[in-house]
């Protein structure tokens, strides 16, 4: 069953956050001057008094964010996740977490699809990093419906919330809507043989190696697991113990991702097998993005591979 | 418990009060056994004045006061100024102190704003109470509140370069409702601030950055009531006052010695300080 394709996850938050803007006036942008990156332009021009431009400062951005919070409004800060996770943690542990404020981060350009622009723009590790702050719910969707029914659930979230977008144009997961909570897994197809996990673009790579599974006789169960952080355990646990294991698949390094997060819950409940797909431990180079997953293993095929291991 | 509800104090009492919260400090700080004494004492008289002496509009029984001025204490490590303040103003009991640096007690070896009533920020990683400070002037903005939000800032921490991101933004912004006050006592943790990574010509860094900047001597109250006022009276661009302090000030011993950055006096040394302060 062929998706069709949608826009990017970045895309549709903007969007999602510019019609926000019109119900929620206690809403304020942040930039790090790069808006038409990550696509908070559409709010910026519907609603420029509210919006908010530190220039290149990454580390300002969020204590600015921080600041605003603490006197009672709810900002919204995107970047390069790369510069907001990795150039501003700091800023992030005793802005944000350490006081619980409520202040929404959002990456966009995420993994290696970005492509080209290479390994100091790739954000490989943030979910890992986003992860380890206390309170904070980490938020990784797949498609242009899940993201803004991920944006609209973050703002109405009290607390820190990192939400995770990347640059492509990705695939149409929910074309007829999809039923979002933040820490509910959404079972996209039933099985019993495996399970396959994922989030982000790996969403739409899962389905597609559940079709080929099916054709060998495999049925195979998808979750998308859009949020890390409150993991959905009951969904895992199911998934443990229902069917003979569990691929995850993810857009990110091996440590401290998605992976990881499954792996402590099954070795906790009920021990199962568990393969991964994701970056490994190293960084990837400059190329076309289809290319880069392809070279870097983040493909349907080898959660097809991964599967089968599983499932003899 | 002498609570004031935000109300000034006679402006002649100040010295004596700056003094006797001096004490405060020493006290807090020896029986916990560890501490920033002399970053607490070079700060405390600016603080007083802002606190006692009718800068800061506040309210301890409203803490959360949307219209309540914020002061954040960016350079953290001097909390046992900021909580004298704080029991002094009546956000908690005096003898509350004591407890600091305790398990269990919510007065913390650097100051958090959730377990603390008047404490605006959580800080300690220093750095980066400047921009917190721009975000409250914004929201101010927002939401046409009169408040003013000051922040304080330690000499050395302005080696980091967060500090001049946000003085960029608060420049672009106009911020006038937003005032600097750095404790300039010229010393940080492994000697002068001259000799690790000099400052100077600070004032004329602020300004060129696009502050209004003033030079005081930070232990001269009428000096610091001058330039606070005339940093409330901006219109047109953030205000800096740059408090020339002497680290440890008040405790001869502690003046002379400025490796206490980071360690309390001694108890055998306390009664020598607290007599030298006249504390009772």
């Amino acid at each position: 069953m062929a998706l069709t394709m949608g826009k990017s996850t970045r895309e549709a938050f903007g969007l999602a956050l510019a019609e926000l803007g019109a119900t929620r006036p206690d809403l304020v942008v942040l930039d790090g001057d790069v808006n038409n990156s990550t696509r908070t332009e559409h709010f910026r021009e519907r609603f420029p008094d509210r919006f908010v431009n530190v220039g290149i400062a990454e580390a300002n951005l969020v204590g600015v964010a921080a600041g605003l919070a603490a006197s009672g409004k709810t900002p919204v800060l995107a970047s390069f996740a790369a510069f907001l996770l990795c150039n501003a943690y700091d800023q992030i542990r005793m802005g944000v977490a350490f006081p619980a404020l409520n202040v929404k981060l959002v990456g966009s350009h995420s993994g290696i699809s970005i492509g080209q622009d290479g390994p100091s723009q790739m954000a490989i590790e943030d979910v890992a990093l986003a992860c380890s702050l206390p309170g904070f719910r980490v938020v990784v969707p797949c498609d242009e419906v899940s993201t803004a029914a991920a944006t609209r659930a973050m703002v109405a979230e009290p607390g820190p919330v990192y939400l995770r977008c990347g640059r492509p144009e990705v695939p149409v997961v929910y074309p007829n809507g999809c039923d979002f909570r933040i820490g509910r897994a959404i079972r996209l197809r039933d099985g019993s043989d495996v399970t396959l996990v994922a989030n982000g673009l790996m969403v739409p790579m899962a389905l597609e190696a559940a079709d080929t599974l099916a054709s060998r006789g495999v049925k195979a169960r998808v979750l998308d697991l859009h949020t890390v952080k409150p993991l959905d355990e009951s969904a895992i646990v199911d998934a443990a113990r229902q069917t003979r294991g569990i691929v995850v698949a993810e857009e990110h390094l091996a440590a401290g991702g998605l992976g990881s997060a499954v792996a402590a819950v099954v070795a906790r409940e009920h021990p199962a097998r568990v393969r991964y797909v994701n970056l490994g431990d190293t960084y990837a180079e400059s190329g076309a993005p289809p290319e880069l997953l392809e070279k870097y293993g983040l493909t349907a095929e080898r959660i097809v591979g991964s599967a089968l291991e599983l499932a003899r | 418990m002498t609570a004031d509800r935000g109300t000034p104090r006679p402006w002649a009492d100040l010295p004596a009060l700056a003094a006797r919260l001096r004490g405060e400090i020493v006290r807090m700080t020896t029986q916990a056994g560890s501490g920033h004494p002399s970053s607490s004492m070079s700060a405390i008289d600016a603080m007083v004045v802002l606190y006692f002496g009718g800068f800061l509009r506040y309210d301890p029984r409203m803490p959360a006061w949307p219209d309540r001025d914020r002061f954040i204490l960016s350079k953290g490590h001097a909390c046992p100024a900021l909580y004298a303040c704080l029991a002094e103003a009546g956000y908690f009991p005096p003898e509350r102190l004591m407890t600091l640096r305790h398990l269990g007690s919510p007065l913390e070896g650097h100051p958090n704003m959730r377990r603390v009533p008047g404490v605006e920020a959580s800080t300690g990683s220093l750095g980066q109470g400047l921009s917190l400070g721009v975000g409250h002037a914004l929201a101010a903005r927002f939401d046409g509140r009169s408040f003013r939000t000051w922040v304080m800032l330690g000499d050395g921490e302005c080696q980091e370069g967060q500090v001049w991101e946000a003085a960029m933004t608060a420049a672009k912004y106009r911020l006038a409702n937003l005032t600097a006050v750095v404790d300039y006592n010229k010393f940080q943790q492994s000697g002068a601030v001259a000799e690790i990574n000099d400052l100077e010509p600070f004032a004329d860094k602020w300004r060129a950055f696009g502050w209004e900047a003033r030079e005081v001597d930070g232990h001269d109250f009428n000096a610091l009531r001058e330039a606070f006022a005339a940093a409330s009276a901006e219109r047109a661009r953030p205000g800096v006052v740059l408090a020339h302090t002497v680290k440890g000030k008040g405790v001869s011993f502690v003046e002379a010695d400025w490796t206490y950055h980071g360690r309390a006096i001694k108890p055998a040394d306390e009664a020598k300080a607290l007599e030298e302060l006249r504390w009772r």
